[in-house]
């Protein structure tokens, strides 16, 4: 216990050390922040009118950046089959990042569900027992479970792996390795009961589709991994943890199946929806082409398509065995489907209404620094949980720094 | 081999970990503490706008409507009623009417008749006291009225903001739609937190001290049917209806949804929902779907019925039909 609190005590202290640079990376991701809390903080007293959602367009950003960052959140999986399936030793080192990053995606997730809220006041009714909570009934509910249920078992494997390579004794498994299996399973339910949310819903027939949760899965496993590779070298190079150019290529080629997977369900949606179109393409309409004279999202659509074909061009030749083509395709591909599951998906969902509106959205900027302060928030939290686990990983902060690192 | 990092924590910097704490460090800290507390104030700012009395204590722990007493019940719509009269100077009678026995409620349209006079939109807002900038804003309110081209029921080539110099227009036809009380309602099943639910009588409802406008309803109604209060209601002191009833049309709070109940604070009172009785061409059928001799079931067994969105599955309780 003693040992816990001296460890925390440490921790503390580390998180305020730093060179100029960490002070003032921190300090602008605080900056930002704070001007998203005060966004926020105004939203809260002026109610979501300061947002540019409707009536008809009841979901706008903060559910598309949701829906993207669970996607991203379950991604760590990407490191983990391989890492504890497979057994492929130089997963092993990076592992843990890509648990942390799940961390910090799963918070930004749900910061960004309660932003969404009109009456964040009555969180509670959400949560039994305080609540009355419809379950199993709505897919919600379900999405409150393995939301928080992923960033517990994520914070159990994370923080018990840290602790144990700060005492510098060997992790014992029965403590952390079935719950490195259930988070495989439950990466995929978090997953798979997001796209249930839409995919639940009858009266639209943009997500009522059974290809839905299928794209969803793909292309996530390529944006977590897209942003992991950005990730990982941006920590080998900016601290003494060495990571090896073989997770990264690793991941290349996992991004490069899904992606492709990704892409041919993309034709298909498109191939179904065009080649006869019904009424229910009156939304794919909208995204591709525009409706009744109105083509807001035409632009972004094709933006993130251009990105996602350069994405899986890049991917599938040559040019990404070099490190820069890599990260080129490995930005157009994080942008691309940033685009495409936010703004792409959740938007049409809701143009034209099921009684034909067209209405249009777009968000404001409250609306906007309140998204930039959630992800502000996500690089602050992931920016200080690598400070000090890098540290503990190397093993130069131990629980005896008296003895030699190596002893393990 | 590996390139020398230009670390951030160095060996050094780990050093100073384990040592207590210097005067130096610790004066650090405690500014830059200093300066982030600012930060935070000044961050939440806005928070002291907030209207006093806008969240109490009682709202935060208040229970579900279907879990509270009588007596819990009864203070909580006098505290409704004072607070209508403290920020619109009217005082309302808040009631709470329960379902009868053996009714359940059903609508029936006639669109042979109906000529689009949106006169139903408006009497709705009246009764209602839906939030509204002005007499012709009618955005909030439950009944949208559709125009239609002749020749089939195409939604996707509606228009609800029709406006020529006189309705009915030759080539066209119109279509009010408004919530259908589904019997199989996806509202309800998606809430989070049960804050809409059917009734015995079918009617469906929503608590506005319970739901947490999360909108999951709105995204799951197949009509288009439910309404969000973006901002605090605004509705002048000559508009306030104050025949209102807690799960119908008191004044809502903002952040909530809120939804054609049939008017349930008339129809539970053996009145007819306002937009029957405005209607200038009698196209509006409204009764008791349990009993054998109502108009309602006399329309539904010998005339022409139509069901929007059937191939939704929310088996509704509106009915469409023709006369000829
Ligand atoms: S019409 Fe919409 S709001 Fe009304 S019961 Fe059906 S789903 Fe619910
Ligand atoms: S907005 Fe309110 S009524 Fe609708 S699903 Fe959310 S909590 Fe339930």
């Amino acid at each position: 216990m003693r040992d816990y609190v001296t460890f925390l005590w440490r921790v503390w202290r580390l998180s305020w050390q730093g060179s100029v640079k960490y002070y003032a990376w921190m300090s602008v991701l605080t900056v930002l922040v704070l001007i998203g809390l005060h966004a926020w903080a105004r939203q809260f007293v002026d109610g979501l009118q300061v947002t540019g959602m409707t009536n008809q367009v009841s979901w706008g950003a903060y559910i598309a950046n949701f829906t993207f960052l669970v996607g991203v959140a379950a991604a760590a999986v990407m490191l983990v089959i391989p890492a504890y399936i497979y057994k492929k030793e130089h997963m092993h080192e990076v592992v843990l990042f890509g648990e942390l990053m799940a961390i910090a995606v799963i918070v930004m997730c749900l910061l960004f569900v309660t932003v969404d809220l009109g009456r964040p006041d009555r969180f509670l009714h959400m949560i039994p027992p305080f609540g009355v909570f419809n379950f199993p009934g709505s897919i919600l509910s379900w999405d409150v479970i393995v939301l928080n249920g992923y960033l517990l078992i994520n914070l159990h494997i994370a923080s018990y792996l840290l602790y144990s390579r700060y005492r510098q004794q060997q992790p014992t498994k029965k403590f952390y390795i079935p719950f490195v299996f259930l988070s495989i399973v439950w990466a995929v339910s978090i997953h798979t009961v997001t796209a249930f949310l839409y995919v639940g819903l009858a009266g639209r027939s943009y997500w009522h589709h059974p290809l839905v949760p299928s794209r969803f899965l793909a292309s996530a496993f390529v944006a977590g991994p897209a942003l992991m590779v950005l990730a990982f070298q941006i920590i080998r190079r900016t601290t003494r943890y060495w990571i090896g150019d073989q997770p990264i290529f690793t991941l290349r080629m996992l991004m490069t199946v899904a992606m492709i997977i990704n892409m041919f369900l993309l034709g298909c949606e498109l191939f179904t929806e065009f080649y006869y179109p019904t009424q229910h393409a009156a939304a794919a309409h909208y995204l591709y082409f525009g409706l009744h004279g109105h083509s807001g999202l035409v632009p972004w659509i094709w933006t993130a398509i251009t990105l996602d074909v350069i994405g899986l061009v890049l991917l599938a030749s040559p040019a990404s065995r070099q490190i820069a083509g890599l990260n080129l395709a490995c930005v157009a591909c994080f942008v691309g489907i940033w685009i495409e599951k936010g703004m792409g998906l959740i938007i049409p969902g809701f143009v034209p209404t099921p009684l034909g509106q067209v209405v249009e959205y777009l968000p404001t900027l409250n609306e906007t620094l309140v998204c930039l302060g959630i992800w502000a928030f996500g690089a602050l939290m992931y920016s200080w949980m690598l400070h000090v686990a890098v540290p503990i990983m190397n093993g130069s902060l131990r629980a005896r720094p008296e003895l030699s690192p190596s002893t393990l | 081999m590996h390139p020398e990092p230009q670390n951030e924590v160095s060996p050094k910097t780990i050093e100073q970990v384990y040592q207590p704490l210097t005067r130096r460090t610790f004066l650090k800290g405690a500014a830059a503490s200093m300066v982030g507390l600012a930060g935070l104030t000044a961050a939440l700012k806005p928070l002291l706008e907030l209207e006093s009395g806008a969240i109490t204590l009682d709202d935060l722990l208040q229970k579900h409507y279907r879990e509270l007493s009588a007596d819990d019940l009864k203070r909580i719509m006098a505290g409704i009623a004072d607070k209508t009269e403290k920020e619109h100077g009217v005082r309302p009678a808040v009631r709470d009417l329960k379902p009868l026995d053996g009714v359940e409620f059903g609508y029936a349209l006639n669109l042979t008749r109906c000529i689009g006079c949106r006169k139903c939109a408006h009497a709705c807002l009246k009764e209602n006291n839906q939030s509204r900038d002005d007499a012709n804003d009618i955005e909030m309110s439950y009944i949208r009225v559709l125009e239609l081209d002749k020749g089939a029921i195409n939604l996707e080539t509606s228009n609800v903001y029709y406006d020529p110099a006189k309705v009915p227009q030759k080539d066209k036809f119109y279509m009010p739609v408004q919530c259908q009380q589904c019997r199989q309602s996806p509202c309800t099943k998606v809430c989070p937190v049960q804050a809409t639910w059917q009734e015995k009588d079918g009617l469906v409802v929503v608590d506005y001290n319970w739901c947490i406008g999360c909108r999951y309803c709105m995204a799951a109604c197949p009509y288009d049917a439910r309404r969000f209060n973006y901002q605090k209601p605004t509705i002048t002191k000559e508009a306030i209806n104050p025949n209102q009833s807690y799960l119908s049309n008191r004044i809502r709070p903002k952040g909530v949804v809120e939804k054609c109940t049939f008017c349930l604070h008339r129809t539970r009172d053996g009145k007819y929902p306002a937009c029957l009785e405005v209607c200038p061409t009698g196209a509006r059928v409204f009764g008791n779907l349990r009993d054998p001799n109502s108009e309602i079931n006399y329309i539904l067994n010998n005339k022409r019925v139509y069901v929007l969105k059937e191939e939704v599955g929310t088996l509704p309780r509106f009915y469409y039909f023709f006369d000829k």
